[in-house]
């Protein structure tokens, strides 16, 4: 019997699909089988960070009105010998094609055979907010380090507190710019975990190579040299209950060099 | 024919009261009184003369008061001053506790929330900024004020918002509201603080130890030493 995990952060852009792609990827690296379910219905993505769109053939919305069996949609990873599966969404309908009841019903029949599955949810605390965490047993909330996000993150951790059958969420802070806090000019990691007051889970630096492999429809997770990639990999192994120190944010780790090479790279251009 | 005494008028230096009895019927007691009433005092020069009533055990609807009060009006140099009754509905007694009562919450009242209580309010967690605490009393926070709290909420001027760490988006204590400086200065630490109605109608926020001397109504312990 697995264990479900709401993605979610009430506002949008802050990394919410990167982290789900990421950690379902990770998860698979660590040999467990792993679901991705994208509810982010009429705006879905997570199949196109993953590099699967052109394999979709049912989606979500097909699943829960009994148009085809759940395995029919489930799109398979193929970097991954039959670990990794992704649930698209529909691109067609909107949220209110599925009700949480469904999506319930939809993720205990995925808890049957799989280890975790990982539901990435839309932004905004509506309908499909609603739908994705019906049927979550666990939540993540992914905020970046800026004011507005954290306010919604904020918003959102009161909410998820109100669901009774989901345990306290856990924080990521995503895209983090350790010169900028270093500078006190971005919230650093302390401030944000005081404020939420829930448990981090991870930290994960801004990473000019996210955008870029989410692009190329490869997950970061697969490069094993990435500083987001190791972060993002951390994080899987802090779910699966290892307990892993925090990454060092490069302004204590790379220190000067670092800071000398990069002058001199913006000197090159 | 037994004239029965439902009304007792009494004569104090500070005017008239009235004894109800509470054992005859409502019909009963407002024949007799506008007997009385119209009996009496005649003299419609003589000065104003407050009554107090003193209904004992009998419960009065407002109803009820409004009608007694226009029956004694109805004579002009008399004015109702106060009525007084030993009962109080379960309603009115169950408000009176509510709003007397400190109510204890342990939680972070976060973005989005709001929290409403008829007394006061101990919260021992932060209030995020966007969310919003609400009390009919005073509210004492244990933790960081950073969104909104409204003291006194039901018009109580005399309430106060006492925070450890007071950083609020806005402080509003009965009708009166006042937001926040645009920027906190770094070097001040606004620990242990509290926000009172002064005499200019201003909220103002002051050092926790003043509050002894302003408020001294919040201290409800008595006895000791």
């Amino acid at each position: 019997m697995g264990e479900a995990i709401v993605i979610t952060s009430g506002k949008g852009g802050v990394g919410k699909t990167t982290t789900s792609a990421n950690l379902g990827t990770a998860l698979a690296l660590l040999d467990k089988k792993v679901c991705l379910v994208d509810t982010d219905i009429g705006l879905r993505n997570l199949d196109v960070v993953l590099g699967l769109e052109n394999r979709i053939i049912y989606d979500l919305v097909d699943v829960a009105e009994g148009r085809c069996k759940i395995h029919q949609a489930l799109v398979k990873d193929k970097r991954f010998n039959d670990l990794l599966f992704l649930l698209p969404a529909a691109q067609t309908s909107d949220k209110s094609a599925v009700s949480p009841e469904q999506i319930k019903k939809l993720v205990e029949e995925l808890k049957q055979d799989f280890d975790y599955i990982l539901i990435d949810c839309p932004a905004g605390i509506e309908q499909g907010y609603r739908n994705a965490v019906a049927g979550a047993d666990k939540a993540i909330v992914v905020t970046t380090p800026e004011k507005s996000a954290v306010r919604d993150a904020d918003r959102i951790i009161g909410l998820l507190e109100k669901e009774s059958h989901i345990e306290p969420p856990k924080l990521v802070i995503n895209r983090i710019r350790s010169h900028m806090v270093e500078n006190g000019e971005m919230l650093d990691v302390d401030e944000i975990t005081t404020h939420l007051s829930i448990d981090l889970l991870g930290i994960v630096v801004d990473d000019d190579e996210v955008i870029k492999s989410s692009n190329a429809g490869e997950p970061i997770a697969h490069d094993p040299n990435n500083r987001a990639s190791i972060a993002f990999r951390n994080i899987a192994r802090r779910i699966l209950g290892e307990s892993i120190p925090l990454q060092p944010l490069e302004t204590e780790k790379e220190g000067v060099f670092s800071r000398i090479k990069k002058f001199f790279g913006i000197r090159s251009k | 024919m037994k004239k029965s005494q439902n009304v007792v008028m009494k004569g104090t230096k500070d005017g008239l009261t009235l004894h109800l009895n509470d054992r005859c019927s409502y019909e009963e007691l407002l024949e007799e009184l506008q007997e009385k009433i119209l009996l009496d005092h005649q003299d419609d020069d003589s000065p104003l003369i407050s009554v107090k009533i003193q209904t004992g055990n009998r419960y009065l609807t407002d109803q009820q008061i409004n009608q007694i009060k226009e029956l004694i009006g109805s004579k002009k140099n008399l004015i109702v001053e106060d009525v007084s009754m030993n009962v109080v509905s379960i309603e009115e007694a169950m408000r009176w506790k509510q709003e007397s009562e400190i109510i204890t919450i342990a939680s972070i009242v976060r973005s989005g929330q709001v929290i409403e209580v008829p007394g006061d309010l101990l919260l021992v967690g932060d209030v995020n900024p966007g969310g919003m605490v609400m009390a009919g009393g005073n509210i004492f926070i244990m933790g960081s004020l950073k969104g909104i709290a409204h003291a006194g909420c039901y018009g109580n001027d005399e309430a106060v918002i006492v925070a450890s760490k007071m950083v609020p988006t806005q402080l509003r204590i009965s009708n009166c509201l006042n937001r926040a400086p645009d920027e906190y200065s770094e070097d001040e630490s606004h620990e242990m603080e509290c926000a009172y109605i002064n005499e200019s109608n201003q909220i103002v926020v002051d050092r926790l130890q003043v509050l002894k001397h302003l408020r001294p109504n919040i201290t409800r312990f008595k006895g000791g030493q």
